[in-house]
């Protein structure tokens, strides 16, 4: 399989911070909104360059929601900020009529998604976001992987039309990406080629899942590994090319299996091409706090689980 | 103007309870309460244009109490937004004028229905206006009974920290929500005061006096510095005797012999 390295390792958030700063200097209707967690989600470069288009909106999310759709009109582009679980389900309303329904041009972009926020618990780490935001009618839901995809989405979110859902996260992971490749919304990357098993992962699972390929590697088993970085629209195309050839699949992600990525697959390919399926997701619980790394081995995301979900979907095929 | 407010308000009046009674529907009270308040902004105050309803320069208002439709859908179609016989379709299927306020039907800046959003929303109209240097105001008709909702409280905070002097709030106050009276639901009172203490420009009126109703949005935009909000004492259900100050009529839909003695006091008024 094709050799994945890296140099350093990033948190996706400050690939928000960066590629929000670098829209800015772009499109002068790009706005950014935030509810008092500018460092948190390094928004601090906009606010500090463009301290007119910067909004601080205090802890009042449901306001922050509002006023975002109010400012669309004359082409303004509102990036929203704050943590996933503040910027879906505590507003999910504001967002069904004033933003999705409304078919307003807001971007919400939410930091501190899943497991992996780490110590500060299960009432922050949302597991159930994605499968809030993928059901609501004419969302488009990114997952970013790394620091230079997440930044890569943020710029490619300037030039698309419509409201979007980008989630991104708190801790550094390996920085693997190519910071040249553009990022196009809605298109699966095909990280590496293999015939056994079609391995679909998304955010932070991405690197836990070319872990994994490498260790099946080196049991003889070679995976198909591609990023679904676009979890709505969801590159059918893709997948389905893929599962055709290797006639089994696990999925991977840091969220609800209820909800989650693996829904969304499992629900195409019952339709189109039924295959043997494991899905590496939390399973109908709720987090607690911990060390990113400890919680992922805890609640079963972490690279051991997406070998053995590989191992076992290999024995129903 | 071809027609003052008063005649402006009896015509709304009339299509609402022709509306609400051949679509068996609700909310006639709340669209009642706040007519004559619609009536002055869109004969008096608002800068819009029927043949364009998209200018970018146009005044916006937003309907908050987004089940009062009735009578926004009515002062619209009145203005020539749409044609008026668009109002038969109302509530029916495939129709523009869904049973809650809706951005289909021209003139509707935004769908609202879930109480507490449209301030929110006003107040980033509101905020790119002064960023762009518009000149337009933004007005957001808001129910009592709405002002449960803790989202109002935050864009109540949010506006005069942005300095949105060209927003203007109007509170149809006719103390009766869904289930019971306001003062026994959520008490809101001492509404004027509590306005004021989060920093708005206050301005108290009869909600049925088009005289009080025109100097109201006189005195709101020429305050400078902050946002304003109208408290409208009105009546809910006002116009109909029977309906007035009745909480029936918040979801009681007209029989056909409630309907005709209706239209017969508002064909008399
Ligand atoms: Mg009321």
């Amino acid at each position: 399989m094709k050799k994945f390295t890296y140099t350093e390792k990033k948190d996706t958030r400050s690939g928000f911070g960066a590629g929000l700063l670098d829209i800015g200097k772009k499109n002068p209707n790009v706005v950014a909104l935030c509810a008092d967690l500018t460092g948190s989600l390094k928004m601090d470069a906009f606010e500090k360059e463009f301290p007119e288009r910067f909004i601080q909106c205090g802890i009042a999310e449901a306001n922050m929601i509002g006023v975002a759709a109010g400012l669309t009109i004359g082409g303004k582009i509102p990036f929203t900020g704050t943590f996933a679980n503040f910027s879906t389900g505590r507003v999910y309303d504001q967002i069904r009529q004033s933003v999705a329904y409304s078919n307003k041009n807001v971007k919400i972009c939410a930091s501190h998604a899943g497991l992996t926020l780490g110590e500060d618990g299960a009432t922050h780490q949302i597991l159930e976001d994605i499968g809030l935001m993928k059901m609501l009618p004419g969302m488009t839901v990114i997952c970013p992987c790394d620091y230079n995809q997440t930044k890569a989405a943020t710029i490619a979110l300037e030039k698309h039309v419509g409201p979007a859902y980008l989630r991104f996260g708190r801790p550094a992971v390996p920085n693997f990406t190519d910071a040249a490749t553009p990022f196009e919304i809605g298109k699966a990357q095909i990280l590496t080629e293999g015939k056994d098993v079609s391995i679909f992962a998304t955010g932070h699972l991405v690197w836990k899942a070319i872990e994994a390929c490498e260790i099946l590697e080196a049991k003889g088993i070679s995976c198909e590994l591609i990023n679904i970085h676009t979890i709505k629209p969801l590159d059918e195309k893709a997948i389905l090319a893929s599962v055709r050839k290797t006639k089994c699949v696990v999925t991977a992600e840091e969220h609800q299996r209820n909800g989650g990525l693996g829904d969304s697959i499992a629900q195409l390919l019952s339709k189109e091409f039924p295959v043997p399926i494991e899905m590496v997701a939390v399973n109908d619980s709720f987090g607690e706090s911990g060390t990113p790394s400890e919680l992922m081995t805890k609640y079963g995301i972490d690279t051991p689980n997406v070998v053995s979900a590989v191992e076992k979907v290999l024995m129903r095929k | 103007m071809s027609i003052s407010s008063i005649a402006f308000s009896n015509e709304i009046r009339k299509a609402v309870l022709k509306m609400v009674f051949e679509a068996n529907a609700s909310h006639i009270g709340g669209a009642l309460s706040m007519t004559d308040l619609l009536a002055v902004l869109y004969s008096e105050i608002l800068n819009i244009n029927p043949k364009n309803p998209l200018d970018e320069s146009r005044d916006r208002f937003l309907l908050s109490k987004g089940h009062a439709c009735t009578g926004l859908y009515a002062a619209l179609a009145l203005k020539g937004f749409f044609d008026l016989k668009e109002l038969d379709s109302y509530s029916k299927n495939g129709s523009m004028l869904l049973s809650h306020t809706n951005h289909k039907a021209p003139g509707v800046e935004l769908s609202t229905g879930s109480l507490g959003h449209a301030l929110p929303v006003a107040c980033g109209i509101a905020l790119a206006a002064k960023r762009k240097n518009k000149a337009f105001k933004t007005y957001c008709l808001l129910s009592d009974g709405e002002l449960d909702e803790g989202s109002n409280w935050e864009a109540i905070l949010f506006a005069p920290q942005h300095r949105l002097n060209n927003l203007i709030a109007i509170v149809d106050y006719n103390k009766i929500q869904s289930f019971g009276l306001v003062k026994e639901v959520l008490d809101l009172d001492p509404l004027n005061r509590k306005f004021e203490s989060f920093n708005w420009n206050v301005i108290e009126i009869d909600g049925h006096n088009h005289d009080q109703i025109f100097e109201a949005f006189g005195k709101a935009k020429a305050n400078l510095i902050k946002p304003s909000v109208i408290i409208a004492h009105t009546v809910k259900g006002k116009g109909v005797d029977f309906m007035e100050n009745k909480l029936l009529w918040h979801y009681k839909s007209p029989s056909l012999e409630q309907y005709r003695q209706a239209l017969e006091q508002l064909n008399s008024q």
